[in-house]
Parts: C-alpha cells; structure tokens; sequence
C-alpha cells in the first residue's frame, strides 16, 4: 500500500482514540480543578492522584442499566446520542494540529497533521457544530419528558443566538487572514512583531477572541450558560430520561465540543502549532499546550462563575454580543482596507 | 457513482417528507435530504456551497423547523389522513398549491430545454467547476456580476423579516 495512505489511516486512528482519551482525561480534569477551587482533593483513591477514575466512570456506566420511558419514541431516543457524539468526531476532523511533516523522511512527500485539509475548514467546523444541536433537541423531544422537552428548546435557541456571533467572530479572522483554511490561517500568524511579540490573531482581534470564547462557552452548553441542563429547574435538561452508555455519549460528546472549540481558538487566534523553543515537528505539542490552557479556563470558568437566568442569556446575545460581533466585524473590514493587512 | 447514491438518498428522504404522518420524522427527512445534496454538491467540485448549504438549510432553518413542530404540535396525538379539516385537505390550498405545481413543472420543462440546447450538462466541464468553487471567485461574481439579483434578494429577505415582525406584533396588541 502506498505509505502516504497508511500515514493518513494511522492519523485518522490517532485522532479518534486521542479524542476518546480526551474525554476521559477531561472527565479527571474536571473533577481535580472543582476540587481544587472548592478547598477539595478530588479523585484520589483510583491509581495515582485518581488517573483512573475516569476509567472507573466508564466501568460505571457500563454496567448501569439501560433505561426508556414507555412513552419515548424509540427510533429517535436511540439516534440522539449517536448524532450528538458523531458531529462532534465529525467537527475534529477539520481541525489541523501540525505543520506538514514526512515523518522523518519516511514518505516521499509531506503530509499534514490533520485528518483532513479542507479549503473551507472554518465553515465545516461552524456547520457541524450547528448540527450537534440536532442530538440535543431529538433527545430532548424523544423522552417525552416535560424536563427534557424544555431543556432541548432551550438549548436549540441558545444555539442558534450564539451561532450568529460566533459565526462573526470567525468572519473577522478569515478577513485578516484571507483564506477559510484552517491551515493557511495557521501560517499567518507564522513570525513576530519587533522579534519577540508572537504574530498571533489574538493580539488583532482581543474583541473576537472575547466574543469567540463566550459564544464558544454558550455552543457547548458549559457554565454559566449550561440552561439546557440547569438541574435546579430542569432536572438534568435534555438528558434527564438517559442512563448508563446513552447517557456517557452525551457526557462524551460535550468533552469532545469543548476540546474541539479549545482546538479550533488555538487555530484561530493562539498561533496554533507556532511557538518558541520546540522544533517545528514538535509543533503538536504548542497546541497540546494552548488547549490544555484554555481547557483549563473552561473548567475554572465553570466552577467560578454562577448561572446566568434565561432572560439574562438571550438579552446578552442579542442586544449585547451580536451588536458587539457585528461592530468587531466592521472595524476589522476597514483595517483591512486602509492597512492592507 | 457517489453521484448517484446522494441523488438516490435525495429522493428517497424527499418522498419521505411527504409520506410521513409524524410532522418530526417529515422534518429529519427533510435534513437528510438537504445532506445529500450537499454531498452532491461535493460531488460537483463546489464544496462552499456544500457547506453553506449544511449550514444554514440544516444547521439553522431546519433548527427553527423542528423548534416549531416542536412546539406547536403533539403528534402523537395522531390525526386521520381523511380528517376534513386538514389544511391541504381545504379547496383554496387545494388550488394554491395546484397553480404551484404547474409553475414547478413549467419551470422544470423550460430548465430542462434549455440545458439541452447548451449541450453539455454542467458536472461535466471540470475546469469550470473548480474556478466556480473558489470562494473569492463566488464574492467577486456575487458584487459585480449578480449584483442585481444579490440586492434584490436581501431586500426581498427584508420585507418578509419586516412582514413577519408587523404580524408578530399584531398579534400581541390584540391579546
């Protein structure tokens, strides 16, 4: 077989058990940092320091028994969860995480770290995350559980206010960089300004990061704007009907939205796998370390803040966010023009 | 060849919106089938349009869609087919959508005519596909070229954003 078919197969294997680990490692992150910021210690019993919780977590919900209310439609509340954790695999597969390498010199021609280099990457990923809400409102619709039903109809208008500004945010950095892929917006913040400052979008666009992170934040549910699941009002939200796997896909899929929201901002404004010191071919571990960072903010942001109230949320999308989005957007077409960036 | 299995798959869940009772499986149908074309899209070369086609047909308007049934309807409460009340059961949708039928077919027969008097089918010229795919060349073709058709269309999306606040209103003042 041709060796450059057996490098893309081994990425693509790479990726998908990575981003199943990822999971679990967010799992064990999660629960260290809530203890942590609560004066806790968190998993300690598991393996060392508790690394293996999560895979007890796992065990857990394995054995746990599988639950459907009578009056659920059963075609769909199987199909929910499935939705929900193939669009977020599907959304990585977008995500570049490396320069072009040979491996070494072990392939005739270098390929890129990523399963796949789309010239239209950032709309792919923008689209698959606008599917995602599909398993959310299904499962939420399929339980036939009030709880549920509320938790999915708040979770699809929250999507598609926050779609609208984190869709802008994109926008501005695909100006400043001319192109929607992933890659060539990585190459363009290659270098530094004055020999030291790094040449990142961050840096350009302080206000489209903001906006960025704070819809990102409200796309993959996560406090304070996790309505669809507030367990004060809604029970558990969409998946108040789900047990054992079905409910560990949805659990999955959320780890996996937030790993792939940290890796597309690392992408987009961080530089991506640019950095001092490492070698380029260890360029990875720039934007391992970029993620773990704004993962970690995640999960502090998450035990920090209280929830918003719902009127609250959709006031701040649409009078605040989107004005703000939109004027980001403007502001930054007119540098382009005047400075030629 | 995976032309032809998008093109099938389109038909098939098109059928499938109109044969279901369940207004929620009509709506997932109906995702499925925006899917596959934009799967023929891909086919085609024009991958932006792909993707902008899953993003705001199924990412956004059927969102809305599936929001609506959601809301507004119990299906499960089941309904006969013969039930006389049923809107497309009344005369004037009747006829509404009649005079819609035949423009869909007349407008299909003249497409159709024309296509062939141009000869070749468009998937064909390969070269042309890839110019059409780049996104700069779409915006550049959009604000100079189609400029007319690109006003006239948001004003037209305008007006009905307009319309569909005046009625909302309406009806709150009368509550």
């Amino acid at each position: 077989m041709d060796p450059t078919v057996i490098a893309h197969i081994g990425i693509i294997l790479v990726v998908f058990v990575s981003l199943l680990l990822s999971a679990a490692a967010m799992v064990w992150i999660e629960r260290k940092v809530a203890a942590v910021i609560q004066q806790r210690f968190g998993p300690t019993r598991t393996g060392f320091a508790g690394l293996l919780q999560p895979i007890a977590d796992v065990v857990k919900l394995f054995f746990k028994e599988e639950l459907r209310p009578r009056a659920a439609d059963p075609f769909l509340f199987n199909l929910a969860p499935v939705i929900a954790v193939a669009a977020a695999f599907v959304a990585f597969a977008a995500v570049p995480f490396g320069a072009e390498t040979t491996f070494f010199g072990l392939l005739d021609r270098p390929i890129a770290l990523g399963v796949s280099d789309m010239n239209v990457a950032v709309l792919v990923i923008f689209g698959t995350a606008s599917l995602g809400v599909y398993g959310i409102v299904l499962a939420g619709w399929a339980s036939n559980s009030k709880y549920s039903l509320l938790g999915a109809l708040r979770s699809s208008a929250q999507m598609i206010s926050y779609e609208l500004s984190y869709g802008m945010s994109l926008a501005s950095v695909v100006l400043l960089a001319g192109t929607l892929s992933l890659r060539g917006i990585v190459d363009a913040q290659a270098g530094t300004w004055l020999g030291f400052i790094p040449k990142w979008f961050l840096f350009l666009q302080p206000f489209g990061f903001a906006i960025y992170a704070i819809s990102g934040i409200a796309e993959t549910n996560r406090a304070p704007f996790d309505f669809p699941e507030a367990e004060q009002e809604l029970v558990a939200g969409y998946h108040t009907e789900y047990s054992s796997m079905r409910f560990g896909m949805f659990f999955m899929a959320e780890y996996i939205n937030m790993v792939t929201v940290s890796a597309v901002a690392t992408n987009l404004f961080l530089g991506g796998w640019h950095g001092p010191f490492l070698p380029e071919w260890l360029g990875g571990g720039w934007v391992l370390a970029k993620g773990l960072f704004l993962l970690f903010t995640y999960v502090w942001i998450r035990w920090t803040l209280p929830r918003y109230r719902y009127d609250q949320l959709m006031q701040f999308g649409w009078k605040f966010l989107l004005p703000a989005a939109t004027l980001n957007l403007l502001v930054t077409a007119a540098g382009v023009i005047y400075f030629g960036y | 060849m995976l032309f032809y299995v998008f093109g099938g798959l389109a038909i098939v869940s098109a059928l499938g919106v109109i044969g279901q009772r369940n207004p929620i499986y009509s709506v997932l149908a109906l995702v499925l089938m925006f899917a596959s074309l934009a799967g023929l899209y891909v086919v085609l070369d024009a991958p932006f349009t792909a993707v902008t086609q899953i993003i705001i047909y199924a990412g956004a308007i059927m969102v809305l869609f599936l929001f609506v049934v959601m809301l507004l309807n119990n299906p499960l409460e089941g309904h006969s087919p013969y039930d006389r009340s049923h809107p497309l059961r009344r005369t004037a949708a009747g006829r509404m959508g009649g005079v819609l039928a035949v423009m869909l077919v007349a407008e299909l027969a003249w497409g159709l005519s024309r296509m062939v008097g141009a000869g070749a089918p468009v998937a064909g010229d390969v070269a042309a596909g890839a110019v059409v795919s780049s996104v700069r060349e779409i915006g550049v073709k959009i604000f100079t070229d189609y400029r007319f058709a690109f006003e006239a269309t948001s004003i037209l999306i305008l007006v009905a954003m307009i319309g569909a606040v005046v009625l909302a209103r309406r009806e709150e003042a009368t509550r």
